[in-house]
């Protein structure tokens, strides 16, 4: 185990880790704020990344397919809140729960009619293909360093926009007190609408910056939706500086396992029993990282400060 | 309330006297089918334990159908074909993978526990995937059924289906009995408010964990019944959308009542049954349908039968 194979497995942890924040900033906002559990949560990732394949195949360009595929599950988005969830607001968790998970149904299916079943996979533009050398003698996939300086971009707005903008403070103010928000002439469900589609939009993106390094298929969102709850579980949920920090350790957390735990325990235990249990430990790796959060602090790491 | 005893009664007599029919119409599939159906519904009925009156809603209990399946696929691949033996380590292994996973997720409420138990599950979905020595990402194949001494062949299609009858009509009044008896009643009251039932000397935690490992002993028990049903024992037994499915049995039937989970498994499955027939698609029939149910069908088909809500 050298340190340069540590550094790049430790990069792959931290563009993992940047991905699963992007969809965890937008399901946080949404449970923070609309006090919804939306599972379909995953399908939007889906739809980013088939809109974004699509949309490459019939524009030729890639940046604009991407442009496409992000407005296009934007759009999507808010007509999946302004048709089906609206009147979920004021449900159970339970009813949440079941509703979108029919939503999910339908998505996997729709897609599997339009697409068809196999995985499909997304071909990079040529500026896309290279390698940069990061520090010497470690080169990295342009691609997934782009998807790491995006990933942080992307949080960095995020940040800008919830603290230091109208529209942040409307984000806030909706999280601690809804009833108070509206009762000073704000128009909740336009907010409501608004705030889906950007964490729509934020799946999307995830969805389709995946889309080159994972198959795109369908039931590709709910593989990583269950990991995405560990992060907002492990953040605290309804806070966006916990899913950055649950992010980050699961995105890490998972890499490293998969790529050092069976040879680290071959130093401990007989070879053999390494390769049996290394990978089946590395699967679960997040899974007892989180009960073990859960054990010393049951509201996550940076529980959100209203209810 | 009259009328409602002789529906259901109605009902357990049609499924007691269905093999013989579907022998004489010469559709053994139906057998099968139902055989299925009614191991869903002794599923659902062990969540309805918890979901139902306990308000703890699990989405993660697929797992113990996994583990008793396992359990049973296990024992079979080192040769231990007693069915006794079988089904006690499933529903025995099953109660414990039940008590570590409810000991640490009762202690959260609402959404955390959704999420906990979904995470649990997919835990152990990907051990099941990555254990190579039981098949991965394949399963297992049960070469014999569950050997019971003799005293029932499970090969039989027939015996297979009143074996399975009985036991959720057991499953059925047990959890009836466990609900209205002094544990059941204080289950509830932690259900309706937490606050008041401690204030009156009871902590809840006890009797939910107590609820949540007895709920997933008896899903263990469904899931050896599956093991034998399908001959065949993989991860996807536990995957989260068939936790899910379990799941809307019970609020399709109607969650908090007796013949609710049954009711549900059967018009779920059936539906299913019937759409696959008809489209290789239908799953997306099946999902907006799931949306309208939860919107417009609130009480559920218990619910809408003569006689409304039983406790």
């Amino acid at each position: 185990m050298n340190a340069i194979l540590v550094f790049e497995q430790a990069l792959n942890g931290l563009q993992f880790g940047v991905m699963l924040f992007l969809m965890a900033a937008g399901l946080t906002l949404v449970f923070g704020i609309m006090n919804l559990v939306n599972l379909a949560h995953g399908s939007l990732y889906m739809v980013g990344a088939y809109l974004t394949v699509a949309a490459v195949g019939w524009t030729g360009s890639y940046p604009l397919g991407v442009l496409l595929g992000l407005a296009g599950t934007l759009v999507v988005g808010m007509l999946v809140e302004v048709i089906a969830l609206r009147t979920l607001y004021e449900r159970d968790h339970l009813d949440q729960v079941l509703a979108t998970f029919g939503l999910i149904l339908f998505f996997n299916e729709l897609v599997a009619i339009v697409w068809g079943r196999a995985a499909l996979y997304t071909s990079l533009p040529t500026y896309l293909q290279g390698f940069v050398e990061i520090i010497p003698g470690s080169i990295y996939p342009v691609y997934r360093a782009l998807v790491i300086v995006v990933g942080l971009v992307v949080a960095a707005g995020l940040w800008y926009v919830v603290t230091r903008t109208r529209l942040g403070m409307l984000i806030r103010a909706g999280a601690s007190n809804r009833t108070m928000v509206s009762a000073l002439g704000i128009n909740i469900r336009l907010l409501y609408t608004v705030v889906f589609g950007f964490g729509a939009a934020l799946a999307g993106l995830a969805g389709l910056m995946a889309g080159p390094i994972y198959a795109v298929q369908p039931g590709m969102g709910e593989f990583i939706l269950i990991q995405v709850f560990v992060v907002i579980v492990i953040g605290g949920i309804g806070s966006i500086r916990g899913a950055l920090v649950g992010a980050l350790i699961v995105g890490m957390v998972d890499t490293m396992g998969r790529a050092f735990l069976k040879p680290l325990l071959g130093h401990f235990i007989s070879p053999p029993a390494a390769e049996a249990a290394g990978p089946a430990l590395a699967s679960i790796l997040i899974y007892l990282l989180m009960a073990l959060v859960l054990a010393v602090r049951p509201e996550g790491l940076f529980p959100a400060r209203s209810g | 309330m009259r009328a409602r005893t002789i529906i259901l009664a109605a009902c357990v007599l049609l499924l007691a006297v269905a093999p013989p029919v579907t022998m004489w119409l010469e559709q053994p599939y139906y057998i099968e089918l139902l055989r299925r159906v009614m191991i869903f519904a002794i599923a659902a009925t062990s969540l309805n334990l918890i979901l139902g009156y306990g308000g703890l809603v699990s989405f993660g209990h697929a797992a113990y159908l996994g583990v008793g399946g396992y359990s049973v696929g296990i024992l079979a691949f080192y040769g231990v074909n007693n069915g006794w033996l079988q089904w006690a380590v499933a529903i025995g292994a099953s109660a414990l993978v039940a008590l570590v996973i409810g000991a640490i997720s009762v202690r959260t409420r609402g959404i955390y526990f959704i999420m906990i138990t979904l995470a649990f599950t997919q835990m152990l979905y990907y051990l099941g995937i990555s254990v190579e020595e039981y098949g991965g990402d394949d399963g297992l194949r049960l070469k014999v059924k569950s050997q019971f001494s003799g005293l029932v062949d499970l090969v039989d299609p027939v015996a297979f289906y009143y074996v399975v009858l009985v036991l959720l009509l057991g499953v059925i009044y047990l959890v009836h009995r466990v609900v209205n008896s002094r544990f059941g009643m204080v289950l509830r009251a932690a259900k309706s408010n937490e606050a008041r039932t401690r204030a009156v000397g009871f902590s809840p935690y006890p009797y939910q964990l107590a609820a949540f490992v007895l709920s997933g002993a008896i899903c263990g028990l469904a899931g050896a019944l599956l093991a034998n049903q399908t001959s065949y024992i993989a991860p996807a037994f536990m995957d989260w959308t068939r936790s899910g499915e379990i799941m809307f049995m019970v609020i399709l039937g109607g969650m908090g009542t007796t013949p609710g989970p049954a009711l549900g498994a059967f018009a779920l499955l059936i539906v299913e049954d019937l759409l696959a027939g008809w489209t290789q698609h239908w799953q997306i029939i099946l999902g907006p349908l799931l949306v309208l149910c939860v919107l417009f069908f609130r009480r559920g088909l218990a619910g809408a039968l003569p006689g409304g809500r039983d406790g």
